[in-house]
């Protein structure tokens, strides 16, 4: 068994395998090309629509409703659909994924301005705010640890899901596991699956960084300390979850 | 001045939250708002800065229709402090007080200069600017939404219960600044809570509300515990009224008499406490009482009741005497140096009286 | 529509697969969480391990983790205990979040007197705690479920039978019918668990339905008109 790590340490440090055209460098920068791409256009859709729902309260049902159902969509099915039914170029997966980063974007944008507490929020209307001001000066502030959560989710579930558009067949580190499923080449795919991994954990740990110097020190539980650990609770579950059920918003 | 004509606020499906309400509050004065939940009294508090807009009926501020303002220009120009203070968890309590200067356009400099006077203004240290509001404690957060209210200086100021989450000894406290804070400011403050004592001890006029939105009794808080309108403001004013009335009514026909003193110097008293037949007040050097020592026994020092000053009501008055162990209430003058002490049977002769001369004026 | 009926009995299969392969995972996932969250409530230092250690295993990739698993547990790439044990994971990484939540959302004040009353802690958190966890608990094994039912098809690449067969079948066959019914198929799995925890959820905590209905009129406004009634000779 051992064999099969040394093996893939091996296919890791051979610089053949840092140059080319399906060298690990190009395959990187595809790779975080296809995940921003995605990224920019679910953002631009969902960050709006969210701060718009969570702001006013209306619509709220629908967008829990539509997102739920968004989320219960296969990845992959999707993927095969879209290039099935739009060719295999760049697009139409793009496309799919979008679809599919939306609703961790939009819950979390959603969840984030409705976590704020209504009472600063009714404070900050009867020293008369406008409800824009409202939104940007004190909501969009407030609400930012419980955003970052659907942020972090949104670009974690990305990075992991367009290893797949390498199956269309499309660049990207994915192309490493399904190259290697098919020559049966181990240290390959599992070169492959530790590259994603890394990359999502470099990313989520930069995320959490920005997170802490964005977010104010009033909002930390214990500003005088540097006890900030629990500051990056939010991350994955909690805002999903105020999608689902309803009931996780508390 | 504020004035309510026929304002009625209806919820949908529900019955009116507040029911034809016309009054006039007096400007410089503080009016108290105060009733069980769901009486209305916050809604309407709401309604003067169009938190809440009227079903129908016209809300005027110095004459001015208040819907012919934009609402959050009228809300710049007033005053206002909640419950839960409300303040900004993400941004330094000085920043949370300069809000309203930055909305309307001062600089970041002069905004954050004048918040830090009215830190002072409130009592606060200025060093708890730089704090953020979650390391203040509740008492603190609530000064702090006094000062966030007074920082653009409005002529009026909104209070929703402010008090009500603070316990009591900090609540006495912050109403004993407010009273000080308004004898310099003379602001028009319009004060909700749901506890009478507070209306009674805060308001020039206090106005009862009953449920559904009806106006009980508006009146001062003399006259509401002295005679009150109706059974439901009897029953709200409570089982104490007659005593509380009591702090409308000066003390000045109570007389102080001379009281026998022990100096305590070290512990140690001048002369013998055994050897006396009365009960003696303990002084210490400066002729501040300490307590009481009891006639016959060794000298136990008893704790006394509370202190009486001249100038009190006749309700302090006759609280000094009931809860002073020898049935003696201490008078002390401004510098707390014992005047002499005041007798409950006195005190209650001095209630009788006033209350005939009340009676002889009807 | 007549590929479906066509293929019914080959589609049923592999829903019951992709079923199998959803639900074990889901249920492993639960009986871990509970004592990890109760552990990590209990110590503040576990808590922030547990934490950290859950959200990082929530960050490697599912086709990722199917690969790297058979190298560690020394299975082979297509058997299905690769599946099982990867979507154990992401599902401890979410259950143990919440919960922990949802042990936090019981309140302080019903623990310490369930404790003034006598209980001992294993009956306490049997009879006070973990019921009334149980919204927020339900709220995350929604999640869960709906996540493991998309995620259980990504292993149709590596050829371990469940619904995604359909995908990667379509795709080669260049059949659009094939991948829409799987695509409906999962859906209609994913509504179908759902809808069992709700009912599930509902049938357990009766309570927070009656909670919703309009109750008696506010306690102190009561309280008022009976002290009303009490006074009403002695008005002036």
């Amino acid at each position: 068994m051992s064999n099969i790590f040394t093996d893939t340490f091996a296919w890791l440090a051979d610089p053949i395998h840092w140059t080319g055209s399906s060298g690990i460098p190009v395959r990187l920068v595809e790779h975080l090309q296809y995940s921003g791409l995605v990224l920019v256009i679910a953002a631009a859709i969902a960050v709006p629509v969210g701060l718009y729902i969570g702001h006013t309260g209306r619509g709220r049902v629908v967008a829990v409703a539509v997102a739920g159902a968004l989320r219960a969509l296969p990845t992959l099915g999707l993927l095969v659909l879209f290039a099935l039914l739009a060719g295999s170029s760049l697009m139409p997966p793009v496309w799919a994924l979008v679809i599919l980063t939306v609703p961790p974007l939009l819950a979390g944008t959603y969840a984030g301005i409705a976590s704020v507490d209504r009472a600063v929020v009714d404070a900050a209307r009867a020293m008369g705010m406008t409800e824009l001001q409202i939104l940007f000066r004190v909501e969009l502030p407030n609400g930012l640890q419980v955003m970052f959560g659907g942020i972090r989710t949104a670009v974690l579930q990305v990075i992991a899901t367009v290893s797949v558009v390498a199956y269309l067949p499309l660049g990207g580190l994915g192309r490493y596991l399904f190259d290697g499923l098919v020559l049966q080449d181990f240290p390959r795919m599992l070169a492959g699956s530790l590259l994603i991994a890394a990359l999502a954990i470099v990313f989520d740990l930069i995320l959490a960084a920005v997170q802490r110097t964005v977010l104010s020190p009033g909002l930390k539980p214990d500003p005088r300390g540097g006890r900030t650990a629990t500051a990056d609770l939010p991350a994955a579950a909690p805002a999903p979850a105020a999608v689902q059920g309803g009931t996780y918003e508390r | 001045m504020i004035e309510f004509q026929s304002v009625t606020k209806q919820y949908q499906g529900g019955s009116p939250a507040v029911d034809q309400l016309t009054m006039s509050i007096d400007k410089g004065s503080i009016t108290v708002f105060v009733g069980p939940s769901g009486c209305g009294k916050t809604t309407s508090l709401r309604m003067i800065n169009r938190m809440v807009e009227p079903t129908s009926g016209v809300i005027t501020v110095d004459g001015r229709d208040v819907t012919t303002v934009a609402a959050a220009e009228l809300r710049r120009s007033m005053g206002y402090v909640m419950q839960s203070s409300g303040l900004m968890p993400h941004r330094s309590v000085l920043d949370n007080i300069a809000t309203v200067p930055r909305l309307n356009g001062v600089s970041k400099a002069e905004a954050r200069k004048r918040a830090t006077e009215l830190l002072d203004v409130v009592g606060l240290a200025s060093s708890l600017g730089k704090r953020y509001p979650s390391q203040l404690s509740g008492g603190q957060q609530q000064r702090v939404g006094v000062a966030r209210a007074l920082a653009a200086d409005p002529p009026i100021l909104l209070m929703d219960e402010p008090f009500s989450a603070v316990d009591p000894v900090v609540r006495d406290e912050l109403q004993q600044e407010l009273l000080r804070l308004q004898q310099d400011l003379a602001k028009t403050i319009v004060f909700v809570t749901h506890d009478i004592d507070e209306a009674t001890i805060l308001g020039d006029k206090v106005a009862v509300f009953a449920v559904g939105g009806k106006l009980a009794q508006y009146s001062t808080p003399e006259e509401i515990l002295r005679a009150p309108a109706n059974d439901f403001v009897a029953s709200f004013v409570g089982r104490d009224r007659g005593f509380r009335h009591l702090g409308f009514t000066t003390s000045d026909a109570v007389a102080v008499h001379p009281v026998p003193t022990l100096v305590s110097r070290a512990g140690q008293f001048d002369g013998d406490p055994a050897a006396v037949t009365d009960w003696q007040l303990v002084v210490d050097k400066d002729m501040r009482p300490l307590g009481w020592a009891r006639p016959g026994t060794d000298a136990d020092l008893i704790p006394g009741g509370s202190l009486f000053h001249p100038g009190d009501s006749l309700r302090r008055a006759l609280d000094s005497a009931l809860s002073s162990p020898s049935g003696q209430g201490v008078a002390v003058d401004g510098e707390g140096r014992v005047l002499g002490a005041i007798r409950a049977p006195e005190v209650l002769a001095v209630i009788e009286a006033a209350r005939q001369v009340r009676q002889a004026a009807l | 529509m007549e590929w479906f009926l066509a293929n019914s009995g080959m589609v049923l299969e592999r829903a019951g697969q992709h079923l199998v392969l959803a639900l074990v995972p889901m249920v492993l996932g639960l009986v871990i969480s509970i004592p990890l969250a109760q552990l990590a409530r209990i110590h503040p230092v576990l808590r922030s391990v547990i934490v950290t250690a859950s959200s990082l295993l929530y960050t490697i990739p599912s086709l990722a983790l199917f690969i790297i698993l058979p190298s560690i547990l020394g299975t082979r790439i297509l058997d299905p205990i690769n599946v099982i044990v990867a979507l154990t994971i992401y599902a401890v990484a979410l259950l143990v979040r919440a919960a922990l939540d949802a042990f936090d959302s019981v309140e302080e004040d019903l623990r310490q007197a369930a404790t003034a009353m006598g209980y001992k802690p294993w009956l306490r958190f049997v009879q006070i705690d973990l019921p009334l966890s149980l919204p927020v608990m339900f709220a995350g094994l929604r999640v869960v479920s709906v996540s493991n039912i998309s995620l259980v098809s990504v292993a149709a690449l590596l050829g371990v039978g469940n619904l995604g067969m359909l995908f990667t079948d379509g795709l080669q066959r260049n059949f659009v019918t094939e991948v829409v019914v799987g695509i409906v198929a999962i859906l209609v799995l994913a509504l179908l668990m759902d809808a069992v925890l709700v009912l599930l959820e509902r049938l357990l905590t009766p309570w927070t339905r009656a909670a919703k209905a309009p109750g008696p009129s506010v306690p102190l406004s009561a309280r008022y008109v009976a002290d009303a009634n009490v006074h009403a000779g002695a008005g002036p």
